[in-house]
């Protein structure tokens, strides 16, 4: 085993208006050494790989790569070094061939043809399934991170980053990739694995960095260590310790028979005989990989899409199929999307003008704007919800994603729904905010509101949940108590696996 | 070199100072324009920004022409701050003063004062149809509103150009492609005598009121508007694009059509093929520079105003072709656009 | 039979405008820019070419002035709105105004300007064929430059490297980014193509097809050549096929005049357009598809490091 690092980052830092992302960061990855980069979201991982990588130039520090001082200026540059990276959110293009893509992302000059075959032989020696031919807009987007992963082995890297690789993939899809990462690591490619993850980080890396608010705060084996060992270095505290779990719920509020509705997107999933029922007092979750309906599934919730077949979606007895979202609001339906900006929120109006998106309580009669009562209502949500703003005027977009999804999720609980449905109710959030608005939810159903929790995040829907679904190929599994869910089952159940009867009728499912 | 950085919050004091700092540099290209032309550069400024503000019979004359700017302008922004880019208002102008011409055509020497009524509404109503053909191919064959409308400009200016040409032409006309004057009953009537200043004001001011209630303290329209600030938002909100297309073409075609009333049956009288001055066009620039806000847009109105009629000044007086007009209505747009990045961005000065 | 020849030759002689401006601002929106300017952009280019060919007596040189002129806009365009950031819709209006303003004003001198004399082109042999002789061999070489630039265009788009990477900025700027390709200078140089382009059609019209200068000569064809790039779905082929029938209609005008058609003259002139709007709705109908062939971020303004 070489001694010479393979990357040493000595005293990065990096600076934005209103925050410092990195601080100092000290970080040694050796040859063949599988080295993990822990913390949460906003911990500034993302930003110090971007400077790795050349997307982004620290304030300052410097970057050893093989022992040699190193400025990367661009990706171009860093690939030339020999670092590869696969994003969280994939460079692909939709329309374009995987061939054509992977093209795209090498930099000397090969032909089409020579790189489809390069594709192929690449991919058999690692066991990974990719057609070269096929275009990217056809794909899972499981498949889709096969490419990435293909695209940047083809570059011979001799430091591969993988940026929260495994949230888009079922946990038997993980266990794929780790014998592909493993093999690379013993060939001598040092990999830089940034993650939130616990169990897969002791169950793959030799190594573990751990970073807080910016700073380094921990080195250590995660090997030697446990969950709750590394839990608490990165949050810095004991995990929170959850309410127990509410009384048995009461009657049926939502619920969804025979829902059956083709996606209004070209590269969508259609929605296949869903059927759940929520109960006032309890907590649905609804997990799955990205991309398996659940856009459309929350869209026919929120009456975004109107084209649900009558009868399928009720609340309450009253049918909503054909409601449109003030409607079902007025009826007691609230929902906080996952896309807070240009969604939830309009980026470039003031909290208390985004509280008429949803709210109606401070318009008059004729629909005569009361600023006064509607300024003072967000102020009262921003007290309420510990929001940090400037004020009930500060435009959506200045605020940080846990505030404003503190907001967002105030203004609708403010709303005393009957029903609450939330999809990814912390994803982008940093810790602090990602507690307080589980608990808002907790607190909300023991307050008898019913909620539908949908979710990528496996850990925070068995921390929410009190009964669990899977969507997977845009049909629903049948529901299971929170007690007598384990991870192999819902992994399994991700895959579609609990429809071993109907295997034919199962559709192409994403995994 | 600079380099951009976006800023956190858009800056308030940029977004009132972009229009002042775009008017400083249209002057500059002015001036050193009337220099290269070997015009006396302090001339240009007096007769553009002195002239027309020097007699109440010249200020009358800025309100003639900022009347009809201002109106379209008013649609426009509803348009625009609604993401509905209706570019066709001058088609919809058109449209106004050939209904509302033909209306007035009706009028004969022993008719009542409620024609010019009937003549305003038949403008009105002219806009609003023009650019209801707009809204309809767009709600419901998803055409692009931008070519739609614009299209039908050229349309409209045939229509015109058939109608004086051949069946409205005046008879005892020798034979000018114009229709003959209206009579005065069916003529907007004026508020001073010695002006031309006319009905079209206090409309016009009317209007600025009404639609400034219409953005800022009603319902209705923050759902116009958010549809075109994040039409995601508009969709989780629950509030109907349908209704912002229809509400945002209608309105501002008719505001357009009821223009085009006021100057056929006001200043000029009668239908020409002149009728088509391009104030459709310059009042997108009134909307943008008057930052899409009513106030703002009454004086930009003025402003461009008072270019109109200083490149008809420099024309008479200083022997520039009128179309100079034209070259510093574009380098005021051009320069607002590029001065407005300083309201969502800083600029940085890279050593 | 020869009238149907004369109307073939003078569709194609028009097409051509059209089809020159519209592969124009379809290199631009492969890139994911729209420019609106593009009537402002051929007036001016008119006047330029229109004022060389005065001066010089060269028409080559005309419409060279052309696409300088042309490239010359489009690069104030590009700079506000791909280094600024300011809104492509506003901008290219502000484009376009500007040039009708500015081209009325710098061409008053110009308006009872004569051009010397053109030759006669022919393609010596085929121009003698009987029926496709006169219909397709007796043009300016300008009308067959733009049936190569099509096939070349095409060849470059789907088959070459830089086509591809074109075509990868146009669908999504941030992942060309993350790969490493400078999206704004491949936008910019796609612009001035586009603004050449653009130019030299803009020229082509006033120093050949109708050899004069008037305010306003473009008459919406900038606005045509927008629409066409949108119906033909962003291919070449499609572009120069559509561009050739919009020239029919807009002949068709005159041919049915002269058979004695007795509709008024500006019912006639108005062909064109309506035809514009027709085809427009009729491409417009199903949203899918327009989404699935559109350059996906075409529109919208780039920031890197965002």
């Amino acid at each position: 085993m070489n001694s010479i690092a393979r990357l040493e980052l000595t005293d990065i830092t990096k600076r934005y208006p209103g925050v410092v992302a990195n601080d100092g960061i000290a970080l040694t990855v050796a040859p063949g050494s599988i080295h993990a980069l822990l913390g949460e979201n906003g911990a500034g991982k993302s930003t110090l790989m971007k400077i790795v990588y050349g997307v982004v130039q620290a304030d300052g520090g410097q970057m050893r790569f093989n022992g040699q001082p190193v400025t990367v200026r661009s990706p171009h540059e860093a690939r030339a070094l020999g670092i590869s990276m696969v994003f969280q959110h994939f460079s692909l293009f939709d329309t374009l061939t995987v061939a054509e893509n992977v093209w795209l992302g090498l930099d000397r000059h090969f032909s089409l043809r020579e790189v489809t075959e390069r594709i192929r032989a690449k991919a058999s020696e690692y066991g990974l399934e990719v057609d070269p031919r096929q275009p990217v807009h056809t794909l899972s987007v499981g498949e889709r991170q096969r490419v990435e992963i293909v695209r940047a082995l083809l570059t011979q890297p001799q430091l591969l980053i993988l940026d929260e690789p495994t949230s888009v993939l079922t946990p038997q899809a993980v266990d794929k990739l780790f014998v592909v990462l493993r093999q690379l690591a013993a060939e001598g490619c040092a990999i830089l694995y940034i993650s939130h993850k616990l169990h897969e980080i002791r169950a793959l890396c030799h190594e573990c960095t751990v970073m807080r608010a910016g700073r380094v705060v921990a080195h250590c084996d995660p090997t030697l260590e446990s969950d709750a060992s590394l839990s608490r270095l990165m949050m810095g505290a004991e995990p929170a310790v959850l309410p127990p779990p509410a009384r048995a719920p009461g009657a049926v509020v939502l619920e969804l028979q025979r829902l059956s509705l083709d996606s209004e997107e070209p590269f969508g999933t259609a929605l296949r005989e869903v059927a759940l029922q929520v109960r006032s007092g309890e907590v649905l979750g609804i997990a799955g990989v990205s991309g398996n309906g659940q856009a459309e599934l929350l869209a026919a919730l929120s009456g975004e899409d109107r084209r649900a077949p009558s009868g399928s979606v009720r609340l309450g007895g009253a049918d909503l199929s054909r409601a449109g979202p003030r409607q079902r609001r007025a009826l007691g339906l609230h929902f906080v999307p996952e896309e807070r900006l240009g969604r939830g929120a309009v980026p470039a109006l003031g909290l208390a003008q985004n509280l008429l998106l949803t709210r109606d309580d401070a318009v008059g009669p004729l629909g005569w704007l009361r600023l006064g009562a509607l300024r003072a209502q967000a102020e009262a949500i921003i007290a309420r919800y510990q929001v940090k703003a400037a004020g009930p005027d500060a435009a959506a977009k200045s605020l940080s994603g846990g505030n404003l999804q503190k907001f967002i999720v105030g203004r609708e609980i403010d709303g005393t729904p009957k029903v609450l449905v939330v999809s990814q109710p912390t994803w982008g959030v940093d810790v602090g905010a990602a507690a307080h608005i589980r608990s808002a939810i907790l607190a909300l159903r023991d307050a008898g509101c019913a909620v539908l929790v949908v979710s990528e995040d496996l850990d925070e829907l068995f921390e929410l949940s009190d009964r669990l679904q899977v969507i997977a190929g845009g049909r629903l599994s049948p529901s299971v108590p929170r007690a007598q869910a384990t991870v192999e089952l819902i992994g399994a159940w991700m895959s579609g696996l609990w429809q071993d009867q109907d295997k034919k009728e199962s559709g192409h499912v994403q995994a | 070199m600079f380099r951009l950085e976006a800023r956190p919050q858009p800056s308030v004091w940029w977004r009132y100072a972009s229009p002042l700092l775009a008017l400083g540099l249209t002057v500059l290209v002015g001036l050193t324009l009337f220099v290269l032309l070997g015009k006396d550069p302090l001339r240009g400024l007096q007769v553009f920004f002195w002239e027309p503000l020097r007699t109440p019979y010249a200020l009358g004359e800025l309100m003639v022409k900022a009347t009809p700017l201002l109106l379209i302008a008013l649609g426009l922004a509803v348009c625009f701050r609604s993401n509905i880019w209706n570019i066709g208002a001058e088609g919809q102008f058109v449209l106004g003063a050939i209904t509302a011409g033909g209306v007035a055509l009706l009028a004969g020497p022993d008719s009542g004062r409620w024609m010019v009524g009937a003549v305003l509404l038949a403008g009105i109503g002219g806009g609003m149809a023009w650019a209801a053909i707009t809204a309809w191919l767009r709600d419901r064959y998803h055409a692009n509103e931008i070519l739609v409308s614009l299209m039908l400009v050229y349309v409209a200016v045939q229509l015109l150009a058939y109608l004086v040409f051949g069946p409205w032409k005046d008879p005892l006309g020798y034979n000018f492609p114009q229709t003959r004057t209206f009579e005065a009953a069916a003529r907007v009537p004026r508020l001073f005598d010695g002006m031309r200043v006319h009905l079209g004001l206090p409309l016009a001011l009317l209007a600025v009121a009404g639609v400034w209630v219409y953005l800022f303290r009603t319902l209705a329209g923050f759902a116009q508007q958010v549809g075109g600030l994040a039409p995601a938002a508009a969709r989780y909100a629950g509030f109907s694009s349908r209704r912002a297309l229809w509400v945002a073409l209608l309105l501002s075609g008719g505001l357009a059509g009821l223009a085009g009333a006021l100057e056929v049956a006001g200043p000029l009288g009668q239908l020409t093929p002149h009728v088509p001055a391009g104030y459709g066009f310059a009042a997108i620039i009134v909307a943008f520079v008057g930052r899409l806000h009513p106030v703002g847009m009454t004086l930009s109105a003025v402003l461009m105003s008072m270019f109109y009629i200083g490149g008809e000044l420099a024309q008479s007086r200083l022997g520039l072709p009128k179309s100079i007009t034209g070259v510093f209505q574009g380098l005021l747009l051009f320069s607002l656009l590029a001065c407005d990045t300083l309201v969502a961005y800083r600029i940085q000065w890279r050593k | 039979m020869e009238e149907i020849a004369l109307l073939l030759a003078s569709a194609l002689n028009s097409g051509t405008v059209l089809a020159i401006a519209a592969l124009g601002l379809l290199i631009n929106e492969r890139a994911g820019v729209v420019n609106l300017g593009a009537e402002g952009m051929m007036l001016c280019a008119a006047l330029a070419g229109f004022a060389t060919v005065v001066a010089t007596g060269s028409t080559p040189l005309g419409l060279l002035a052309g696409m300088l002129a042309g490239a010359a806009l489009a690069a104030l365009f590009g700079w506000l709105a791909i280094w600024l950031n300011t809104n492509q819709y506003a901008t290219g209006l502000a484009l376009s105004l500007f040039g009708s303003g500015f081209s009325a004003f710098a061409g008053t001198a110009y308006v009872q300007a004569k051009l010397p004399e053109q030759g006669q082109f022919a393609i010596p042999g085929l121009a003698d064929l009987p029926l496709i002789g006169p219909a397709l061999f007796r043009q300016h070489p300008v009308v067959y430059l733009a049936a190569a630039l099509t096939l070349a265009l095409a060849w470059w788009l789907y088959r070459s490297r830089a086509g591809l990477v074109l075509r990868s900025v146009g669908e999504s700027p941030e992942s060309a980014h993350a790969l490493g390709y400078p999206v704004r200078r491949i936008r910019l140089l796609a612009v001035l193509a586009g603004g050449a382009l653009c130019g030299l059609a803009g020229a082509y019209v006033s120093t050949v097809y109708t050899p004069l200068w008037v305010e306003g000569m473009i008459a919406g064809k900038g606005w045509i050549a927008l629409a066409l790039t949108t119906f033909a779905t962003w291919r070449p082929a499609r572009v120069l096929l559509g561009a050739y029938l919009f020239g029919a209609v807009t002949m068709l005008q005159f041919h049915l005049q002269g058979v004695g058609v007795h509709v008024p003259a500006q019912f006639l002139t108005m062909l064109p357009y309506l035809a514009t709007i027709v085809v427009l709705v009729l491409i417009s109908r199903r949203p899918q598809w327009i989404r699935l062939n559109m350059p996906a971020s075409l529109g919208q303004p780039f920031h890197p490091g965002s």
